[in-house]
Formats: C-alpha cells, sequence, structure tokens
C-alpha cells in the first residue's frame, strides 16, 4: 500500500484542500461526548476523541430515510434526497471503518441495496489512529487494525502522520496536496511498529472469541439469558449505538389531506417486542429474555454462519450506552465460563 | 492466533454494492438511454414495487379472500416467473406492505393469486379495494420448495387450516407437470367447511384417478360435508408412504406440525425431506431489515421453506 508520511502541522491546510472532495464532516465536542457532524471551522475537529455517540454508519444507513415515494397518477417512483452529497468522513476509527466492511457484506450480496451503496460511493472514509480506553475490545475482535474501507488512513508517528492510501480517491486527495506529502524513512518505520506494539499493550478489555459460536449455540438455555431478560429495559439502545446493528423498519407515511404520501425505513432494534412479531398477533420472541439472547446469538453466531464472522468489533459503545450496566464482555466470559479477564 | 478477517469489502468488489456490472436485479431498466448515467436508486431499486391490477376477487372464505393480479406491464405480466412456495411484498397505497406467499403455480403464469388473511393494517386496505383498483408487488422472493428434487419421487402434501395457502402453488404445479413426479397425495383438513380454502376445488380433486385427495373437516355443524370428518392426523391411516422415495410439504398452525411431523416420522421419512413452509415477519423480503431471522438464517432468503432437520437445528423455529 503506498504510504507516505504528512507534517502533523499541515494537517489543517491538508483539511483545507480536501473540502475539493467533499463537505468535511469530523468528531466533535458536543457536551462533553463526541459525534460525526460537519465542520464550521477545522479547529473543532476531536481528532483525540474516544467514541462517537453514534457510529458513522448514521450517513450510510440514516436513522430515518425515505426510500419511496408514492403518487396516485405516478405510483411508486425512488427517493433520492440527500444521495448525490459528497462527504468527506474525517478521523474514523479502525473499529468503525471494519463495522462498515461488515455493513457491506449486508447490503450487497444478491439484493444489493442502491441508498447503501451509492453513499458508500459518494462519502470518502480518512481514518485515524486511536488509544483504548476502559470500553474498547476491538483486538480481541480483530477489528483495531484495518486493511481496507478506507480512502486514507492516519496513524500517529510522533511529528507526522503515517498516511496509508487506500483508494484511488485516496491518492487524488494526496496529490491534490502533494507539496505537503513526504517518503517516509527506515525511522518512521520503526516509530510505527514501536507505537503499535505500545497500543496493543494497552488493551484493558479482552474476550476469547475462538469457538464463541459453538459456546453461544451451545449455551442457549443457559441461566443468564434469563438473569439478562430480567435486567434489559427494552431500550434499544445497544442496537442503536451499535456500528454494525443493521435492523431496520419500513412504514408509509401518508401526506396529510391527499392520497399520495412516502415509504420509509427507520432503525429498527431486536430488543424491542414488535421485532418478532408477525400479522395476527403471534410472537416469535415476545419475552425480554428471549429477546436479548438472540441480539447475542445473532451477532455471536448467526453472523458466524452467514459471514464468517461475529458482527461485533469491539468498539465498546453497547457498554458505553447499557443504561442497566449489561456489559457484553461480562456476559461472554459468563458463557465461557471464565473470569472477567483483564489484560 | 488466526484472523478470521475474510471479509471482502466494498471496495475491493465495488461491483457489488449496486454497480452496473452487478448480476441483474428485478428492477433494472430495460430501455437506459444511452446518455442517461446509470443510477442504482433509479434503475435497480429492489424496494421499488411494480404496478399491478387487481383483476378478480373471490371471497373465498370468511376473511382469507383470493386476489388475482396482473401486472399492468405486458411484459412483467407475461415474464413474471416463481417457484411454488415462494412470496412477494404487495403494497397497497398509503397502507404499506406485507409479506404473502403465491397461490396460483407458476405453470398457470399471467396472473398471480394471493389468498389474503384479513389480519392487519396492510391487508385491511386490501380488503377495501375493488376490481381494477391497483396495487405495488416486489417479488418472487424465498427460496421456494425444491421442486427439482421433488421430482422423481412420491410426494405427500399435508396442509392445516391456512397452511394450504402456500401448498397450493405446488399442488397445481405437480398436477400441471404430472408425468414428472411419483404418487401425489394431498391431504388437507380444516375447522369446518366454511372454513376450508379452495374447497370446491380442492373437492373436484377428489374423484380424479392422478392423486389421493383426502379432505377432512373437523366439525361439519351445517350437515354439508361429504368427505371425512376427523382431525387431519387421522388421515394417515388412510394413506401408505414410502420413505425410501417419499417427500412431504407440510403447513399449517403448530399443533398440526406437531401430530403430522410425528407421523411422518414414524414413517421414517428422513429429516431432509420433509419439507415446511414458515411465517414471519419481514419488511424487505431481501435479507437486510433483519426482522425474518430464525436462528442463524433469515426466513426471505434461506426460506421460507426449511425441512425439518433446518427446524430442528434452528431454535425458535416453530
Amino acid at each position: 500500500m503506498k504510504t507516505l508520511k504528512l507534517p502533523k502541522r499541515q494537517l489543517d491546510f491538508f483539511a483545507s484542500v480536501l473540502q475539493r472532495f467533499g463537505e468535511i464532516h469530523a468528531p466533535v465536542e458536543q457536551n462533553g461526548r463526541f459525534v460525526f457532524r460537519h465542520l464550521d471551522r477545522w479547529s473543532d475537529a476531536r481528532l483525540d476523541y474516544d467514541r462517537t455517540i453514534l457510529p458513522p454508519k448514521k450517513y450510510f444507513l440514516p436513522p430515518r430515510e425515505t426510500l419511496l415515494t408514492y403518487r396516485p397518477e405516478r405510483g411508486y417512483t425512488p427517493a433520492s434526497e440527500d444521495l448525490d452529497r459528497r462527504i468527506v468522513l474525517f478521523g474514523v476509527h479502525a473499529c468503525d471503518i471494519y463495522a462498515l466492511n461488515i455493513l457491506d457484506q449486508v447490503f450487497s450480496g444478491r439484493y444489493p441495496d442502491p441508498y447503501y451503496g451509492t453513499r458508500r460511493r459518494t462519502i470518502a472514509i480518512i481514518g485515524i489512529d486511536c488509544t483504548p480506553d476502559e470500553h474498547c475490545f476491538c483486538r480481541s475482535m480483530r477489528a483495531d487494525d484495518v486493511e481496507s474501507g478506507f480512502d486514507l488512513f492516519l496513524h500517529d508517528i510522533g511529528s507526522h502522520y503515517l498516511t496509508m492510501v487506500g483508494t484511488a480517491l485516496g491518492d487524488d486527495m494526496v496529490l491534490a496536496a502533494r507539496e505537503l506529502f513526504q517518503e517516509i524513512t527506515r525511522t518512521d518505520i520503526d516509530e510505527y511498529k514501536r507505537r503499535s506494539e505500545e497500543k496493543h499493550e494497552q488493551f484493558r478489555l479482552k474476550v476469547e472469541i475462538r469457538d464463541l459460536s459453538e459456546i453461544v449455540e451451545m449455551e442457549y438455555e443457559h441461566a443468564i439469558w434469563e438473569q439478562l431478560g430480567r435486567r434489559c429495559l427494552a431500550c434499544g439502545s445497544c442496537s442503536m449505538v451499535c456500528p454494525t446493528c443493521y435492523c431496520y423498519d419500513v412504514l408509509d407515511e401518508a401526506e396529510l389531506g391527499t392520497t399520495a404520501g412516502r415509504r420509509l425505513r427507520r432503525w429498527d432494534s431486536c430488543l424491542f417486542s414488535s421485532h418478532a412479531l408477525v400479522a395476527g398477533g403471534e410472537n416469535f420472541r415476545a419475552s425480554r429474555a428471549s429477546r436479548i439472547k438472540f441480539r447475542f446469538y445473532h451477532k455471536q453466531r448467526g453472523f458466524v454462519a452467514e459471514y464468517g464472522r461475529p458482527s461485533c468489533v469491539g468498539c465498546g459503545r453497547c457498554i458505553a450506552a447499557c443504561p442497566v450496566g449489561i456489559d457484553i464482555i461480562e456476559v461472554l466470559n459468563q458463557l465461557r465460563g471464565v473470569e472477567h479477564a483483564s489484560a | 492466533m488466526h484472523r478470521p478477517s475474510q471479509l471482502r469489502t466494498a471496495r475491493e468488489r465495488p461491483a457489488d454494492v449496486g454497480d452496473p456490472l452487478a448480476p441483474p436485479t428485478a428492477n433494472r431498466v430495460q430501455e437506459v438511454n444511452g446518455r442517461r448515467e446509470y443510477n442504482p436508486v433509479r434503475d435497480a431499486n429492489p424496494y421499488l414495487p411494480h404496478q399491478a391490477r387487481l383483476v378478480r376477487i373471490f371471497k373465498m372464505v370468511d376473511n382469507n379472500w383470493l386476489f388475482t393480479f396482473r401486472f399492468t406491464d405486458e411484459g412483467r405480466a407475461r415474464g413474471f416467473d416463481h417457484r411454488p412456495g415462494q412470496f412477494v411484498m404487495l403494497s397497497i397505497p398509503g397502507a404499506g406492505e406485507a409479506p404473502i406467499s403465491i397461490s396460483s403455480s407458476p405453470s398457470r403464469p399471467e396472473v398471480l393469486e394471493l389468498c389474503v388473511r384479513r389480519v392487519g393494517r396492510v391487508t385491511d386496505a386490501l380488503y377495501r379495494l375493488r376490481s381494477n383498483d391497483l396495487v405495488g408487488i416486489r417479488g418472487p422472493y424465498g427460496n421456494g420448495f425444491p421442486v427439482e428434487r421433488i421430482q422423481g419421487h412420491d410426494l405427500l402434501i399435508a396442509a392445516g387450516g391456512l397452511g394450504m395457502a402456500p401448498l397450493r402453488s405446488l399442488v397445481w404445479y405437480v398436477l400441471d407437470h404430472r408425468d414428472r413426479f411419483g404418487r401425489l397425495t394431498l391431504m388437507y383438513g380444516a375447522r369446518t367447511p366454511e372454513t376450508m380454502l379452495f374447497r370446491d376445488e380442492l373437492v373436484s380433486l377428489v374423484d380424479r384417478d392422478d392423486l389421493t385427495c383426502l379432505l377432512c373437516v373437523d366439525a361439519d355443524p351445517k350437515g354439508t360435508w361429504t368427505n371425512p370428518i376427523c382431525r387431519l392426523p387421522t388421515l394417515f391411516d388412510r394413506v401408505t408412504l414410502d420413505p425410501a422415495r417419499a417427500f412431504a410439504a407440510v403447513c399449517g398452525p403448530p399443533a398440526v406440525y406437531r401430530f403430522v411431523l410425528q407421523r411422518l416420522l414414524d414413517y421414517e421419512l428422513p429429516k431432509d425431506r420433509i419439507l415446511m413452509s414458515l411465517e414471519r415477519r419481514m419488511k424487505c423480503g431481501i435479507g437486510k431489515c433483519g426482522h425474518c431471522s430464525v436462528g442463524y438464517k433469515y426466513t426471505c432468503i434461506q426460506g421460507p421453506i426449511f425441512t425439518y432437520w433446518d427446524a430442528i437445528n434452528l431454535p425458535e423455529m416453530i
């Protein structure tokens, strides 16, 4: 992979060049926490953020999105609001990029989702490395670094960012500011390796995912599910903040006073009681215990069967968001029958 | 430690995410103006229903009417092809969209017959429509019955109550390709003659000699029924089944699965030759929205037809 370096003091200048490629969106602070947002000015960007409240999936699968409009005389027409908006998403962490690579699998396949697919092509991604905190376990989920899914990826090596160029678009970005970039040296590579090692030693959370799908399968009747069912509020926060949760509900909305309307989708959660409810009132997962079990089962077992790996990247958002303190690490360790391990 | 990242990403294979070179999906425009830029949202949108006309309403059973549709686009009306056991997503303007299994056989093309239970917002709106009204239909979706695998074998079709709706397509498919299949047995039980789906049509099959058609009702309060009055599993006493060369297709309420499956297993019919049609909540029909998952499978993509072997291995299946 083409790799260059960018002096840190030139980052703001590079960002101004990037505006040619789209609106710059980056993490900014909001009431002590972080959100991805359109930058008013570069100085608002907080590249030292821990995690954003919502993952970048909100750009690709918006919380609420019109799919079709309906007019009696024309029938259904695809909606295309905001689909040609070019955005540069600056400062995405590796786990979140990994999560998008996972979502790509869901939204491609035999029936590619054209809304997701279009946004995936119009939104550029510039990744940045990070330091694990008390909720991070991306290393355990093998999502602490990514080989693809970004246009550029910036690694902090002190005075510079080591810049990996992932796509042709990323190369165009570099070439648009070619005077800022320099060749990397042996010292830079050594510094990158040193920092990488240092980072890996900072993980405090660890979970073993070997055999996890078999264990989840075998422990389908484990007492923990009933216990979790009694604690879980079925609020769905864990799904909303999860970078790989993609369930959505579809609903039709009529325009007041007319027979026209639109069909939209909005985020849904398998923890909501209506998730497996069919017409006529039969509910295949009526109890909260069955629903929270399903969430774990689908991520750690179902997704593995379908796509070859768990659909969890270890971002830690669900741990941070759960109002009753349900902690995925504790759950997985209890299923495995080991103590809460700290690395 | 091994790295389970067999992930292929969008950027490595952009062709898969709404790309012009991707395999054609149902909604690909047939005529693309040479200068018009290809746009997957407009030109290959799997969520876009196609306009269809309601051509016939048959008030078959209370709250279970049979609706016949025809696509307004002639090419689509003639070109629509499906497998028995597949379903479509039916859109009623202003009300929403719902998955409905196809009751007509692909051997009788050009129209789609949907047996729809009046049970929610979308179906309520459908029951208020009149002939010639327009709806939206997309599909067909799901795996359908593995008719190629069943060919050359005997087939026992067992339906209880509303379970006849998805199986009726299979019945006519086999009857219309009669020479490709071995012995055909149809067993169908309803509560009363008044609640029996496709009653007149099925009663007319009883005297045919190219299948064994056994129909029963639990009760006959009006005294009009001339066929057996008994529970569905009792009909097994009147049939023989050769487990070495039979398939079974089953659909019905949970009690039907419980008793019929037991009878089939008593015959030592292999578990992967017992086929069942499942119902789940569905919002997309194309494996994205997540609602129809059972265990680790999606009803809309890997189903709605599952084998009994699948059912044993998927939690919460029946």
